[in-house]
């Protein structure tokens, strides 16, 4: 056998809730801004939505692409498009063969815009009136099937669909497609546009939501005791992955490596982690192992950290569980208590995240943790940011899913 | 009240920008919508349904592949308008 392919990032792309571009959004993250605010929308007075407030995108999608584009583009395949062309102008555009490159973007929940505007057309105009682009406009796959149209990438076009873990698992994905051969070079990531009036009734029904109205800034507080649930964002994220060797030999700006990919999946309840986190400590296991790397390697972890009274302390005892005592002093960052929770491209968003704190070597702070609660046995970054080693480092980032989808990357610095 | 073949022209013409981003410029009667405009099928059934909401008419499946330019579109919305 051959020695085995390794798989870099070579370019950035994000449009969130806190800027949009990636180095805005760093920038944002970094300043310790939110992305949350009250949301102007007439719909939410209309159905009395019991959470009034999300994490809406920061730069509007009609700024950046053609009035054409946002017709035939369900939200998220906009944002999808939005954010795959700035990593890939950002990898400096490398030259590949269409037949050796992929498009790997994941969505929890696709185009439910088109999906119930075009039930409303339906029933209240007929069925000629309905849109002839809405069925690839709703499918799941309108993330990646059109940025795959749109890079000419003929190696592959995926959707891992995953809830909250598909941003991540798609850059799994992709990684594993270059390291197998199948591709030289992915576009990967995720993509979510779910602020809309039902999934906020859904997510509140299931008392997933902060109901903090008043104070929308500080709704997302991982870790904290006041936390009260997620705090609802949209957007997308998308790297460049790119065959090491390739990568060196063109000049490519190189931001880390993929070291290593863990997934697991629970079995224990179709919402609910479990709460020992055997299935999550398991993927985080297998990443740092398939690395090459031991736990005391791990100098920072931005972690799943959604807010929810449950869920943080679930993914808390997963850590220990993973690490043991290693867990002391690997300084943990929760980046959704600024960019809110991106659903589908929230793991996507953090790997990017990840990314740039390796590359920058600083952890981002996490923001509204005023009171932390003694169950979370974490080291925490709060108050500033924290400065990251010099030399070989290496960071983890978790992303976990409605359905007890677990899935975790570690990225290395090259 | 019918409006002139050119009031058609230009509202069709407006459409079709809409549709496919097109100038408006280019949208002339003697161009065909497949061959000039580069226009698909699924486009092409936005643009006929838009033109019935537009023009009050009812343009037939059917009749669809008749209309190769925009000038028989043209003269088939002049024609049924009532």
């Amino acid at each position: 056998m051959t020695e085995q392919r390794r798989v870099v990032v070579t370019g950035l792309g994000a449009t969130t809730p806190v800027g949009g571009t990636a180095p805005q959004t760093w920038e944002a993250v970094l300043a310790g801004r939110s992305g949350a605010r009250t949301m102007p929308f007439e719909w939410v007075q209309q159905y009395e939505l019991p959470v009034t407030f999300a994490a809406t995108i920061h730069t509007d999608p009609g700024e950046v692409l053609s009035k054409v584009e946002v017709r035939r583009n369900d939200p998220s395949g906009q944002y999808a498009l939005i954010a795959s062309r700035e990593a890939w102008a950002d990898a400096g555009e490398p030259d590949v063969d269409p037949l050796r490159l992929a498009a790997c973007i994941g969505t929890g929940i696709g185009g439910v815009w088109t999906l119930l505007n075009a039930w409303d057309t339906l029933r209240e105009k007929g069925p000629r009136r309905v849109f002839p682009l809405a069925v690839p406009m709703l499918m799941p796959n309108t993330s990646s099937a059109p940025v795959s149209l749109d890079r000419g990438a003929r190696a592959g076009a995926h959707t891992p669909v995953s809830a909250c873990a598909s941003g991540l698992e798609a850059m799994a994905y992709a990684a594993d497609m270059i390291r197998d051969g199948r591709a030289d070079i992915a576009v990967a990531g995720g993509t979510e546009a779910a602020v809309h009036p039902l999934p906020i009734a859904g997510f509140a029904a299931m008392q997933a939501l902060s109901t903090r109205n008043d104070a929308p800034e500080k709704a997302s507080r991982p870790y904290d005791t006041g936390r009260d649930g997620f705090v609802l964002g949209e957007g997308a994220a998308v790297i460049v992955l790119e065959e090491y060797e390739a990568a060196k030999a063109r000049g490519a700006t190189i931001y880390a490596e993929i070291g290593g990919v863990g997934m697991s999946s629970d079995s224990h309840h179709i919402a609910a982690p479990e709460p020992e986190g055997a299935g999550a400590s398991r993927a985080m296991v297998e990443a740092v192992e398939r690395a090459g790397l031991t736990p005391k390697d791990i100098v920072h972890v931005n972690a799943h950290a959604t807010s929810t009274p449950v869920g943080d302390v679930a993914e808390s005892n997963a850590i220990r569980r993973a690490f043991g005592d290693d867990t002391d002093g690997m300084p943990v960052s929760a980046t959704k208590s600024m960019t809110g929770h991106l659903l589908g491209a929230a793991g996507a968003l953090e790997g990017v995240l990840t990314i740039l704190a390796l590359h920058h070597r600083i952890a981002p702070a996490t923001i509204n943790l005023d009171d932390f609660d003694p169950a979370i046995k974490l080291d925490v970054v709060h108050g500033e940011a924290r400065k990251l080693p010099a030399g070989d480092i290496a960071a983890l980032n978790n992303s976990f899913g409605f359905g007890g989808h677990n899935v975790a990357v570690v990225f290395t610095s090259v | 009240m019918a409006q002139s073949e050119q009031e058609i022209l230009e509202g069709l013409a407006e459409i079709v920008n809409e549709e496919t981003g097109l100038d408006t410029e280019s949208v002339q009667t003697e161009k065909s919508f497949t061959d000039d405009l580069d226009i698909d099928s699924l486009s092409m059934m936005t643009i006929v349904v838009n033109a019935e909401e537009k023009f009050g008419v009812r343009i037939p499946d059917d009749e669809v592949k008749n209309l190769k330019t925009v000038g028989d579109a043209v003269s088939f919305i002049a024609k049924n308008q009532s």
